[in-house]
Parts: C-alpha cells; structure tokens; sequence
C-alpha cells in the first residue's frame, strides 16, 4: 500500500512538472515576437512592450526563465492580462466558480442519468429496451455539444422558457448549460456502466449467490454493484478534467462567465499571459482528479495495491 | 469469434480448412459475417448516403454555397430552397453539402495523420525500447495528462486559427493515443518467435517492422481510427464554431453552425440543417465503428 501510494505520489510530481513546463513553452513557442502579437495593435506603444518583455524576462535564458516564472506562479502571481486590464490570478478568482459549479452539475447528471441507464440496459440484456438505451446512448454521444445548447436556446427561448437561456448565473440559467455539457458524458457512461455491470454479473460469486437464493435487489447491491463501480471510478476521474475543459464550448454557447469562456476570448485576443494560466490550471485540475482516484482505488479494492 | 469458426458449423457444407480454397471462403464469409452485424451495416449505409450528398451530387446537380440572393435572404425552407437560405440570401442546401465536405475531409486527415504519426511513433518506441524508448513514452503520457479539447487549443493558440491549424490541432491529440495502443501492442510482438525467426533471415530493421509487426497491430489501430473519425468531426466543427476553425467565408458545418447562431431567433432552419447532417455523420460513423470494434477485437466480447 505504502509503496503504491509512493509510486502514484512520484507520477503526480513528475507530471505537475511537465505540465509546467508545456504551460511555461507556450508562450516561448509562438511565432515570431511574442510580446508583439500580444500587445496586437498596441504594440506602438514603447514603454508596454519594455514593460511586457520585462515582466515575461523573454532576455534570459530559458532555464532562468522558468526558474522566474515557475517562482511567481508559486506565490499566486500569474502576471497581467492586457486584454482584461487585470491580474491572471483575480480573473480565475471571478470565473472558476461558475465553471466549478457547471462542470460538478454535469458531472453528477450524466453519473445519474447514465446509470440509470446503463444498469437497466445491462438487467434487460439483448432485449428492446437495451437496444433502445443503447441506441439514445450512441445518439447522444454524436450529437455536437455546441449543436444541442442552440437547439436548447431555440427550445426553451422560443417556444418554452422556463429556463434562463443566456448568462444566468443562478439556479435557473445552470439547468440547460449542464444538460448541453452532461450528454455526451451521459451517453459514453451508459455504454459503459452497462458493460461494466455485464462483467460484474458474470462473475462466479455472483452466480453462487444467485444460487443459494438471494434476491434480486440484494443481489445487485452487495454483489454486483461493489464490482461494477470499480471501473467507473476510474472513467470519473477523467471525466472531471473532460467536463472542464468541455466547459469551453458549452460556456461559449450560453455566454456563461467561467473560465472556458475566458480561455477562447484570451485565445482570439492572443492574451497569452492568461492562456498559459488557464491551461496549466486546468491541466493540473486533471492530473489532481486522477490522482485522487488511484489513491481511493486501492481503498476500495485492496488487490490493486499489491 | 475467431475467423476461422463458420457462424453456423451445422449447416457447413465442407468444413475442411486443408483446402486451399478455404482461406479464401472463410474470408469471404467473415466479410458476410459482418455485413450481418446490424449496426455496422446501418452505419455503412448512412456514411455513403452522406458521402454521396457530400462528394457527388454537387458534381451532378449545379450548387453554388456562395452565390448571393439580396432578394432572398433569410427565406424559410422552401421548394426553391429546400434548407432555405442565409443573411445574404445564400442557399443554405448548398451551403451545408459544401460544408459537409470540407468537415468530412478534415475529419479525415485529422486521423490519418493522427493515426500515421502515432503509429510510426509507438513502432519505433515499441521495437526499440530502452531509455530511447522509455523517454518517447514518457512524453506521450505527458500529452495524454491534457484533456483532448485542451491540448488542440494549446496547439491552436500558438499555431494561431485556421483549417489548416485545426487539423494539425486535432491530431495532436490523436498522436499520443495511437503512439500508446501500438507501443504496447509492439512490445508484445517483439519478442515472438517468428520476429526472431525474420531477424535471423536477415531482415532489415524497417522491413520487420513495416512487414512483420505492423500487420500484427493493424485490427487495433483500424479500430481506433474509426472511433475517432467521429470525435475528429465533432472537435473540428467545434473549433470552426467558436472561430478557431475555418474563417469565412469558406462553408464548413461548425462554421455555419457559429453564423447561425447569429441569427438563431430569426431563422432556425440556419441552426437546425448544418447540425442535423452533422450529427447524422457522426452517429453513423460511430455505428461503424462499433460494428468493426464486435468484428475485429476478439478480447472485446461486449454481448
């Protein structure tokens, strides 16, 4: 267990290294001057560039450089988005919760929804109704996020609107937001919780108890279940850094200020300084999550440890 | 479900595999098998009922998605024009079978680059392995820490907005996932009696690799490309949605996607149309692509 632990511990280090150090090259690997593209048609202006140029210490060397860089991300500074007149750190401040908030309500939508699904599929194996979830399932893994928010807009705008359709913040404008986002994940988890719970009643336990007697429903919460949820642990891990960086789309879509929203307009405004930060952080949110679940996994199953 | 098991050993006329014709039979019959296998066969016909309105009938009817109508815009669907048209009386029929083809085709290139640099990466980190080999995985698992539609816009906020740019973007996040299915499967390989066998015979390094383990990868890497051929379509188009993708005025689907949203309360039919080809490809690529998966994955024995 320890050494697990210590294995998974020295793959997270590495990782947040490299992470850095990708963040720390985008804005070195750009085209031509970066300080030049950035400041756009700002870029007469003499005192920004130096200023600029001092403050990304393009001058130096690349490893002194990282060292500086790496340093003032450690203490919370990120350096200053031209484009938005601030500090990087307090735009994350003000745009992270909104997309926190939609990424979580997807999240658990498409966990709910999709095993809903998924189970009934996998007890009603081969007959109408798999076929029938599993054919939604595929349906809604092929549909373009960006497609079914307008459609959504179109719906609930148009002819129905119980929803808050663009920039709400609050309970009512995050319904269709994570919907749109939630779907494809929901479809991906319904084929796959299906599959997993299939696995999980072939298994010889299962079929000995079966055999003594147990019922149904506890059958399929002592034995089933426990077996099937192992796998989907791990898919949920992903799907958090997925979700995240999916936000990109749906909050374009909704004109919803998160930080999806934030890192096209930095992108499109060539505000370089922000895109590296929203990369490395979200990135990092990644790793984190993925993290989190090796360590619970041997918890749950104490045969991965070993 | 291997190839050689007949579907149905009673009714088998001659099951006697020392024939030299029946290698070619049963190839045949695995062909039929699955031509049987209903997803896979719908999947196929929805993809070339769409390649066919995509790639042939601009060739057969006369389509112009740039022609301007100022007379006619933002007319709804009608006979004169089936999908109606644009703010600049555009026909949008015209428009979307244009765009389809021009997101077909990227979708395309996106895996067969994806698919080439990947594979050529995993065989050579495969077959070589060592610390040569060792230091390209560790590489490609640090691509692999960045969600897909992360790493594609990392690579479009340097390389800047584009089709062109796009297309490398999106492979950039297949590259990795292919390296890691064909390094794993090459190392497998690699020490099989019969690479030995070739390495004795005096065969070159590239000639056991291109002929003797290639071949042995390929069912995967088939798979995996039609997997993402649908994931490629819905990222490019997504990319030409938020104006990352393909710039005006050239028609591609996300693109027309991000101008009609412009106008979403005004004319529907310019939201409705582009989507609605646009996630038909996608759903019959992913049929096909869970077809082949049944069909040429034996360890995947999915019910």
């Amino acid at each position: 267990m320890a050494s697990y632990v210590l294995k998974r511990l020295l793959a997270i280090v590495a990782l947040t290294f490299g992470i850095t150090i990708v963040a720390f090259l985008i804005i070195r690997l750009i085209p031509g001057d970066p300080v030049i593209a950035m400041l756009g048609t700002g870029a007469g202006d003499k005192e920004m560039i130096l200023r600029l140029r001092e403050q990304l210490g393009l001058n130096r060397p690349l490893p002194e450089q990282y060292l500086i860089w790496i340093g003032q991300v450690m203490r919370g500074d990120f350096g200053y988005s031209y484009a938005n007149q601030q500090p990087v750190s307090s735009l994350i401040a003000s745009s992270f919760p909104a997309t926190a908030q939609l990424t979580l309500a997807a999240l658990a939508l498409s966990l709910l929804f999709g095993s809903a699904i998924g189970i009934a599929a996998a007890i009603q194996r081969n007959r109408a109704a798999d076929t029938a979830g599993m054919a939604l399932a595929l349906v809604c893994m092929s549909i373009p996020s960006f497609w079914l928010g307008l459609l959504l807009i179109l719906l609930f705008a148009v002819i129905w609107p119980v929803f808050d359709v663009v920039g709400g913040t609050g309970l009512k404008g995050l319904v269709l937001p994570a919907v749109t986002l939630a779907l494809g994940t929901m479809g991906f988890n319904a084929r796959f919780i299906r599959s997993s719970v299939i696995a999980a009643l072939s298994q010889q336990h299962v079929v000995t108890a079966r055999a003594k007697g147990l019922s149904e429903p506890r059958l399929f919460a002592w034995h089933v279940m426990r077996n099937a949820l192992l796998p989907i642990l791990t898919v949920v891990g992903l799907q958090i850094g997925q979700l995240l960086s999916g936000s990109v789309i749906v909050e374009t879509v909704f004109s919803r200020p998160g930080i999806g929203r934030l890192l096209i307009q930095a992108i499109l405004a060539k505000d370089y300084v922000t895109v590296q930060a929203l990369i490395m952080m979200i990135a990092l949110i990644y790793a984190l999550s993925n993290f989190i679940v090796d360590i619970l996994y041997p918890v749950l199953d104490p045969r991965i440890a070993r | 479900m291997t190839e050689t098991t007949p579907a149905l050993p009673v009714f088998a006329i001659e099951p006697d595999p020392s024939q030299p014709a029946a290698r070619r039979w049963s190839r045949r019959r695995a062909m039929l098998r699955a031509l049987r296998h209903r997803s896979l066969s719908l999947g196929l016909v929805i993809c070339a009922l769409l390649g066919f309105l995509a790639f042939v009938l601009p060739l057969l009817i006369p389509v112009d998605p740039v022609a301007q109508d100022p007379m006619a815009t933002f007319s709804p669907p009608s006979a004169l024009h089936l999908m109606g048209t644009d703010a600049f009386g555009r026909d949008l029929l015209a428009r979307v079978l244009i765009g389809a083809r021009t997101t077909i085709l990227a979708s395309l290139s996106v895996v067969l680059l994806g698919a080439i640099v990947g594979t050529a990466i995993g065989l050579v980190a495969g077959y070589a392995g060592g610390a040569f080999g060792f230091g390209i995985m560790r590489l490609i698992d640090l691509l692999l820490a960045f969600p897909g539609i992360l790493l594609a816009l990392t690579v479009t906020a340097i390389l800047g907005p584009g089709l062109v740019n796009g297309v490398f973007a999106i492979a950039a996040i297949l590259v990795p996932v292919f390296a890691r299915l064909v390094e794993g499967a090459t190392v497998e390989v690699r020490g099989l009696p019969y690479v030995e066998a070739a390495r004795c015979a005096g065969a070159s390094q590239p000639r056991i690799i291109l002929r003797y383990i290639l071949p042995n990868v390929l069912s995967g890497i088939i798979v995996l490309t039609t997997t993402w051929l649908g994931i490629a379509a819905l990222w490019i188009t997504a990319l030409g949605f938020i104006g990352l993708g393909v710039q005006p005025p050239t028609p591609e689907l996300g693109a027309i996607l991000n101008d009609g949203q412009n106008y979403i309360m005004l004319a529907w039919w310019i939201t409705v149309f582009p989507g609605l080809f646009l996630s038909l490809f996608v759903v019959g690529v992913n049929l096909v692509g869970d077809g082949l998966r049944d069909e040429l994955d034996p360890t995947l024995n999915r019910g």
